[in-house]
């Protein structure tokens, strides 16, 4: 497959042309190759590398409109220190709030290296002009958010109007300045493979940094064969244009099994090249305490309890 | 039916755990094979790991809220439907008791006593409060109350009495709203599995009681250190040795522990202690007001 790149985002149709044109997603084939690969048992020193490694990538969330001050501020304390008894567990990469807690959790995290992520451009839905997705993104970044995660117009995408989307995207990236922007694709509202493998790729050619699934508002959310797809389209963009983009499933990721099955899932669809915080995320709150809990289980030889660790 | 109709093959019941409400079989696939007391081969019944424990456990804790909300009164109606459900399938008791080894009248008056005494906890569900529970005089101008509380999950070791011991744990701790995780024991484990269906038939939400069968001694240590696990009753531990070191396992996180001495007599009256081994006491201030 070697589509033109240099003019795709001209038109319309241009952009239409490349997007029809990347390869069908076999679906069955993609569930069935997600479902072999959550088979994979991964145990004693393995596994225990595999939880520090998810606990790094996880990016803790709070995304509720019932979200105080005083919740970031805990939240950030835990992302620093997630298990307060214990100082060799990793941080987790990064905090994700809404762009109103921003400063909070950059006055809470200065000096710890866990990035602030805020979500933007009208979170979850993404129903709302340029102009306030643009600003809102600025003013993400203003308060000091390392990183964008922005939602893509799923409405533009499923009508077709996909240089819409694109425009958006590249204008959000332009409000970005240094940080770096996730998109969100949304994939539950996309209906099929083939439309999650369009718009990843239109993500990553408008300049997203990360493709990243869901928001976490709609179900299903980071499915295995979804994140697959993803994965297999990173990888493809990464040998066609050079450029390496990260992923990020969100949503639906509760437990231990769950964020393993992911880690095994990358290492055997773009190899260990992604392996890294920088390049894969975990978006997810309470998989964060069954990572812990699990972690306790090696240390200890006992089945650990929730009462043990924070509730959030 | 016509003297030309081929021998027809008997449907046999696999005998499965009992989690959250679903009868799945041992997550590691492993069986072992149960005799009568004559050494005749039974069934296999599936020989639990300690992932099925572990398993169990989060579904009895699931189970909790729900169970130990639920009016005292429903928990009440819901063990007396347990004992319809039992009574009716008298016949396959004396039955599977007979094979366990227990005399054919003797397993009848088993079976009786079985129902009975789950009849007798039934009642206790409203009245315990009442009995355990006091309106305290205090030196204020307050109501100052006391009313027990389930513990929580409660792991079980049942004792080898296939029937009437094991119905004697198991009603005590869900009658006050606690749920459950039960090692049946290990020689006779099928009745157990058989009472897990009437169970599952008597409107008791999936995983207040889950029977796993196979090696207590296996089993005992991973529910007795578990930290999500609020006590343990440790009757069906005969290994002296074994139920120290389940003790020990269970002060990690102050489990409650009630460890019988010597052997109990399941027909005797049960008096309330097994139910109160299980309930916390919560003293509540509350002002009169104006």
């Amino acid at each position: 497959m070697t589509p033109s790149l240099a003019d795709v985002a001209s038109s319309n149709v241009a952009l239409r042309n490349l997007l029809h044109g990347l390869p069908g997603v076999d679906r069955v084939g993609a569930d069935q190759r997600a479902a072999m690969l959550g088979t994979r048992s991964i145990k004693t020193t393995s596994k225990a590398l595999a939880i520090d490694l998810a606990i790094r990538m996880v990016d803790l969330t709070t995304l509720e409109g019932a979200d105080t001050p005083g919740k970031v501020r805990a939240l950030c304390a835990k992302a620093v220190r997630p298990d307060p008894g214990d100082p060799s567990v990793p941080k987790v990469a990064a905090v994700c709030v809404y762009p109103d807690m921003v400063s909070r959790a950059v006055e809470a995290l200065a000096g710890s290296g866990v990035r602030v992520a805020s979500v933007a451009t009208a979170f979850p839905s993404g129903r709302s002009s340029l102009e306030v997705k643009v600003a809102e993104t600025a003013f993400a970044v203003g308060a000091g958010a390392d990183e964008i995660d922005m939602v893509i117009d799923r409405g533009a995408f499923l009508s077709g109007d996909y240089l819409k989307v694109f425009e958006e995207i590249a204008a959000v990236k332009a409000a970005c300045g240094t940080a770096h922007l996730k998109v969100i694709l949304e994939t539950g509202e996309l209906a099929t493979y083939d439309n999650v493998r369009r718009a990843a790729w239109l993500a990553m050619l408008a300049g997203g940094d990360f493709v990243k699934t869901s928001t976490g508002k709609v179900q299903p959310a980071a499915t295995l064969p979804v994140t697959l797809v993803m994965l297999e389209a990173v990888r493809d963009f990464l040998s066609i244009t050079g450029r390496k983009v990260g992923v990020k499933p969100a949503g639906g990721i509760k437990t231990t099994k769950d964020a393993i099955k992911m880690l095994v899932l990358v290492n055997e669809t773009v190899g260990d090249g992604w392996l890294d915080p920088d390049w894969f995320r975990l978006g997810a709150s309470s998989v964060l305490n069954d990572l812990l809990m699990q972690r306790q289980k090696l240390a200890t030889g006992r089945y650990a309890g929730p009462d043990y660790f924070t509730l959030d | 039916m016509s003297k030309t109709d081929p021998v027809r093959l008997a449907v046999r019941k696999t005998y499965k755990l009992y989690i959250g409400g679903a009868f799945p079989r041992s997550e590691s696939g492993r069986s072992y094979p149960v005799t009568s007391s004559k050494g005749d081969f039974l069934a296999n019944a599936a020989k639990a790991s300690r992932k099925d424990a572990r398993d169990a456990v989060s579904a009895a804790r699931r189970a909790f809220p729900g169970w130990s909300g639920a009016t005292p009164y429903n928990r009440g109606q819901i063990l007396y439907r347990v004992a319809e459900m039992l009574e009716g399938r008298r016949a396959q008791f004396v039955a599977e008791l007979v094979d366990a080894g227990t005399g054919r009248a003797e397993a009848g008056r088993n079976v009786d006593a079985a129902v009975d005494r789950l009849v007798w906890y039934a009642g206790w569900s409203d009245k315990i409060t009442s009995i355990v529970g006091a309106a305290n005089p205090v030196a204020g101008p307050y109501f100052n109350l006391s009313t027990p509380e389930p513990t929580g999950v409660v792991a079980v070791v049942a004792p080898e009495d296939p029937l009437l011991g094991l119905v004697s744990v198991v009603a005590p701790v869900i009658v006050t709203g606690n749920t459950c995780v039960v090692v049946a024991g290990e020689r006779a484990p099928l009745p157990a599995v058989t009472l897990a269906e009437v169970l599952a038939t008597s409107d008791l939400p999936g995983g207040v009681v889950n029977i796993l069968t196979g090696s207590t001694a296996e089993i005992a240590p991973w529910l007795a250190s578990h930290m999500d696990v609020n006590a343990i009753d440790l009757t069906g531990v005969t290994d002296a040795e074994l139920a120290v070191a389940c003790e020990e396992a269970a002060a990690e996180n102050l489990k409650r522990v009630l460890r019988p001495t010597g052997g109990t007599d399941w027909s005797a009256d049960p008096g309330t202690r097994r139910m109160t081994t299980f309930l916390e006491t919560k003293t509540v201030w509350h002002p009169t007001g104006v």
